[in-house]
């Protein structure tokens, strides 16, 4: 019953999410951007669980279980070039681009 | 009164997320960004999912967002400063992109699943009803997934481990 609207929801969470990651510079807030687009995808694979079997509830829960991951390791990483560079915006972090 | 609070929770989360990704401040960001788990906690329970409602709020909302917090006052960049965001031509570019991608994603998402793969209605509910809000989930999980499980906690330990190993000074 709910399964259109779900979707229409998590399509507009993520694209939000997109935007972020696109608009922002601060290495910080795109990684919560990132986090806002891994829920939309929670959001449409809960939806769908409603309608064909609880499979997708368990996907979510590994979904879930990376993005800890993922958030750990970024956030490490993001306090070690903090060490180096003394800031968060990635017009200041360019070593590869020379 | 389902959809009602179905679409007052999907309100909140998306202008939550809209004001996450454009406010100056971290923090701001960081906790407008609870908010829209939050409210994606309640679409859950709406769509039958009650132990992952639980789950959102403990281990995201909880847990990562406290993460975040714990860096961004870490390294002290909570305060506004100048704003991160480009100039008016670039913000409109990408806003054009953005709406291009939602409605893209809305028209993939138009495609409702053939009757013929569809549970009937109202099986999560019997299913919860008979094993339990968490057992519906631990019985797939154990069973049928039980390997990509003990996966899990592997790449769980790596990420400990390598979190531990970046973020030390001197090891």
């Amino acid at each position: 019953m709910l399964l259109g609207p779900a979707l229409s929801v998590s399509a507009i969470l993520f694209s939000l999410g997109v935007l972020g990651v696109l608009l922002r510079r601060n290495a910080i807030v795109i990684f919560m951007s990132v986090e806002i687009m891994l829920n939309a995808v929670n959001l449409s694979f809960v939806a769908l669980a409603e309608q064909l079997g609880r499979e997708g509830q368990v996907i979510v829960f590994f979904v879930m279980a990376v993005a800890a991951a993922e958030a750990a390791v970024g956030l490490a990483i993001i306090i070690a070039i903090y060490r180096h560079k003394e800031s968060v915006n990635l017009n200041n972090i360019n070593l590869l681009s020379g | 009164m389902t959809v009602f609070n179905f679409w007052l929770f999907s309100g909140i989360a998306i202008v939550a997320a809209a004001l996450c990704i454009t406010r100056k401040s971290a923090v701001a960001s960081a906790l407008w960004l609870v908010l829209t788990l939050f409210s994606l906690a309640a679409l859950f329970v709406m769509l039958h999912a009650h132990f992952l409602a639980a789950i959102q709020v403990m281990v995201y909302a909880g847990a990562i967002m406290v993460l975040f917090l714990f860096v961004i006052m870490l390294l002290q960049i909570g305060h506004g400063g100048p704003t991160d965001l480009p100039g008016w031509t670039g913000r409109a570019l990408m806003v054009a992109i953005g709406a291009v991608l939602v409605v893209e994603l809305w028209a993939v998402t138009r495609v409702i699943p053939s009757e013929a793969i569809r549970l009937p209605a109202g099986t999560l509910d019997q299913i919860t009803q008979r094993e339990g809000a968490v057992g519906m989930i631990s019985t797939t999980l154990f069973r049928d997934f039980l390997v990509p499980f003990e996966i899990t906690s592997i790449l769980l330990l790596a990420a400990l481990v390598g979190a531990v190993v970046l973020a030390k000074r001197r090891l």
